[in-house]
């Protein structure tokens, strides 16, 4: 579904990725770790095509399609999302507007209709209910005075309404006490199918107990330097990083 | 420069959407101003003499008086003899119905998207049609009839119900109060006038539409609403403009008065020609709109401001009866090289008298807005009590937005509060909509209409989705 080749990025002049190989296929959960500073949320945000960050070198294809010359809207309509570590505010427009154009822009995009106010109300309860978000929250502005836990259950939520090819969660666990974070998990869980994809960036080993990857990578110095399955994160848990680093330097 | 600049770039270059001329011969006045001209005006409009004596009496004001430089807009000076003050089409017909009405205004109003048919019957807005100088067409007169509504032209009421118009115009906005009001006073061309008697609803939103046409000519109409004790009323007034290289000077008086436990919703779409994306040409726009409440009684403005080069416009309450109410409520957008200073003035002279101010500016392009709002509490107005938020956001950085608030209290019981805000429309914001597959344009339009809800909210819903749409037009792809 998607691959990534020697993908280098810098911001502002400073080299982050340095070489990024990565294939994500669909079913596929793969998780990305890494001490901080080591290029994680910057991936993420290549990837969604933030305007911040500028590709250097190598390719992405998404869907048999060049990424990386896609508008940042065009890559969402081909079906990326992007939770955000730091959900932004939107004052004065309501999370179900805003969903309800989002969905519609997607499925113009495909050439289909847009969703009647009935189906969307209708899918919006019923994704709202397994992130136990009540309604409030569905008719208050976007993440406008939401607590931190509540604006990561609405990327969720976001999530689950827009259902994208590839999800990539930067940091979803981050802030979250283990109530919201068992739900949040809930949601990417029922979320997790045949036909999609997840690439999930987190600091903790805690948050794959909830979400168990397929793959586990390790990103240091912008490249990823060893990856594995759920095991490996639990040898990181154990022993922490250094060893990866060390072996890094005697490889190079 | 960044896409997002090469995108204002692009989009700010939209032509203006209702720029045409209407070509209809026109009964004029030659260029000029002086007493002559304002019998001219009068005799063609067959006044009374009291009303000839009175536009003297506001001329012979005017030319003591010096064009207002304290606003914070900048324009070539106005050369009051190279107006044309009178200008009305030459066909003036009897209307009984639509049919009548010279196929090329409607034209123009089908042009506007005035749906002048059946379909407002069904929507419940009657209207009153200003086209240029000279009212030509008014419907729903009967529903209005039936309760005793008056719903005219101020020509038509100066002559049908001369007590009335004597007795209010020029009571809350007098000749003497400023430069454009006296000048207005001298050489007023039409306007609206209505009347709601002692506690009746007005069944329907009023609503006038006004419209410069003829080259050079100067408008200046005069509206006088007069809300008698206990009674309701809701008026809209919507302007647009048709594309002029000169600039066309534009000075509206409209006094509003709310007797005893009355409300008035007054409610404004302005979208005159703003100029080209070089500053050429535009309306200048130079109004005074003010009310006056009595005991118990409410006055609301909300006003959509998006249009005319240059905007000196302060629509304002009096609170003079106890317990009284006023409301502000406003939106000026500015972009290109239009400037705008505009706010409202809320004078507290009553005990427990209330008002509420919520202005949202927003600045694109290399415009200028400023708000200006004047709170005045009177040393009898006891436990009054203001609140004002002003709130500001810039687009780009080639913008302006500033607040000047001035605070006049006299009286130790009065609470005021101010709140003011400056936000950038963030790239973080437009990103995020972007990554949930929303383009720039409709990411900006949703931002600026989220922070302009509260007062959409205040809008009559015909009059709301109107203004989003005007919105969306001015502001096409600002990005900073």
């Amino acid at each position: 579904m998607i691959q990534i080749k020697n993908l280098h990025a810098t911001v502002d002049g400073k080299k982050i990725l340095n070489g990024i190989n990565l294939e994500v296929n669909k079913g596929e959960v793969h998780a990305i770790m890494g001490p901080n500073g080591s290029g994680k949320s910057t991936l993420a945000n290549v990837l969604a095509g933030h305007e911040g960050y500028e590709v250097t070198d190598g390719e992405v294809i998404f869907n048999g399609k060049d990424l990386l010359e896609m508008s940042p809207e065009d890559r969402a309509r081909e079906g990326m999302f992007l939770a955000f570590q730091y959900p932004i505010e939107i004052p004065g427009i309501s999370n179900s507007v805003f969903l309800k154009t989002a969905i519609d822009e997607i499925r113009k995009y495909k050439g289909e209709e847009e969703i009647s106010a009935k189906d969307f109300l209708a899918l919006i309860k019923e994704k709202a209910k397994i992130l136990e978000m009540d309604n409030s929250l569905v008719s208050r502005s976007v993440n406008s005075g939401f607590s931190g836990g509540e604006k990561k259950r609405n990327e969720i939520l976001q999530m689950l309404m827009l259902n994208p090819a590839l999800a990539l969660l930067d940091e979803t666990d981050s802030g979250l006490d283990i109530d919201a974070l068992k739900i949040v998990s809930k949601g990417v869980n029922v979320f997790r199918s045949e036909n999609n994809g997840v690439i999930m960036v987190t600091h903790y080993q805690r948050l794959l107990d909830y979400i168990v990857p397929d793959f586990v990578h390790v990103l240091y110095k912008g490249q990823i330097i060893k990856s594995g399955d759920k095991n490996l994160a639990l040898e990181l848990e154990e022993k922490g990083y250094d060893w990866l680093k060390n072996g890094e330097l005697e490889t190079a | 420069m960044s896409d997002d600049m090469k995108v204002v770039e692009d989009l700010t270059q939209s032509e203006y959407k209702w720029g045409f001329i209407t070509d209809i011969d026109a009964d004029e006045a030659p260029k000029g101003l002086n007493e002559d001209i304002i019998r001219f005006i009068s005799n063609k409009k067959n006044e009374p003499e009291w009303m000839t004596e009175w536009r003297l009496k506001a001329f012979k004001h005017w030319l003591t008086m010096k064009e207002p430089k304290w606003p914070n807009v900048k324009y070539p000076d106005v050369d009051f003899q190279d107006i044309k003050y009178y200008s009305a089409p030459k066909k003036k017909p009897e209307l009984e119905s639509l049919d009548q009405v010279d196929p090329e205004l409607l034209k123009t109003f089908e042009k506007l998207g005035i749906p002048m048919d059946e379909q407002k019957k069904l929507t419940g807005v009657a209207m009153d049609v200003v086209f240029d100088s000279v009212s030509v067409a008014t419907t729903f007169k009967e529903t209005l009839n039936e309760k005793g509504i008056i719903f005219c032209s101020i020509s038509d009421a100066i002559k049908n119900h001369p007590e009335l118009v004597k007795k209010y115009i020029g009571s809350v906005v007098p000749y003497t109060d400023n430069y454009y009001a006296a000048l207005n006073s001298a050489v007023f061309s039409d306007g609206s006038f209505v009347y709601i008697p002692k506690g009746v609803r007005c069944p329907m939103e009023l609503s006038t539409y006004f419209r410069i046409n003829a080259s050079e000519t100067g408008q200046f109409e005069r509206t006088l609403l007069i809300a008698d004790e206990e009674s309701y009323v809701s008026y809209l007034e919507g302007c647009t403009a048709p594309m002029r290289d000169e600039n066309q000077l534009h000075a509206a008086v409209v006094e509003l008065i709310s007797m005893d436990n009355a409300e008035i919703k007054y409610s404004t779409v302005q979208n005159w020609y703003p100029g080209d994306k070089e500053g050429k040409g535009g309306i200048y726009n130079f109004v005074t709109k003010r009310g006056v409440c009595h005991t118990n009684s409410k006055i609301s403005w909300t006003q959509v401001e998006t249009g005319s080069a240059v905007t000196w416009k302060y629509p304002g309450c009096i609170l003079k009866g106890d317990n009284s109410v006023g409301e502000f409520y406003s939106v000026a957008v500015t972009n290109h090289h239009q400037q705008a200073d505009t706010g409202t003035k809320m004078i507290h002279l009553g005990k427990n008298t209330k008002s509420t101010i919520i202005s949202k500016g927003i600045s694109a392009g290399k415009s200028q807005n400023s708000y200006r709002g004047l709170v005045k509490i009177g040393k009898n107005a006891d436990n009054s009590r203001n609140f004002s938020q002003c709130d500001s956001m810039l687009m780009g950085d080639r913008c302006g937005a500033h607040t000047f608030p001035y605070l006049e209290i006299e009286n130790q019981s009065a609470q005021v509060e101010h709140e003011a805000t400056t936000s950038k429309v963030g790239e973080d914001q437009i990103f995020y909509l972007n990554q949930r597959g929303i383009s720039t344009e409709d990411a900006i339009n949703l931002i600026v209409n989220g922070f302009c809800k509260e007062v959409f909210n205040e809008l009559p819903m015909e009059f709301a989705v109107e203004a989003q749409k005007l919105l969306a037009i001015s502001l096409e792809g600002s990005v900073g």
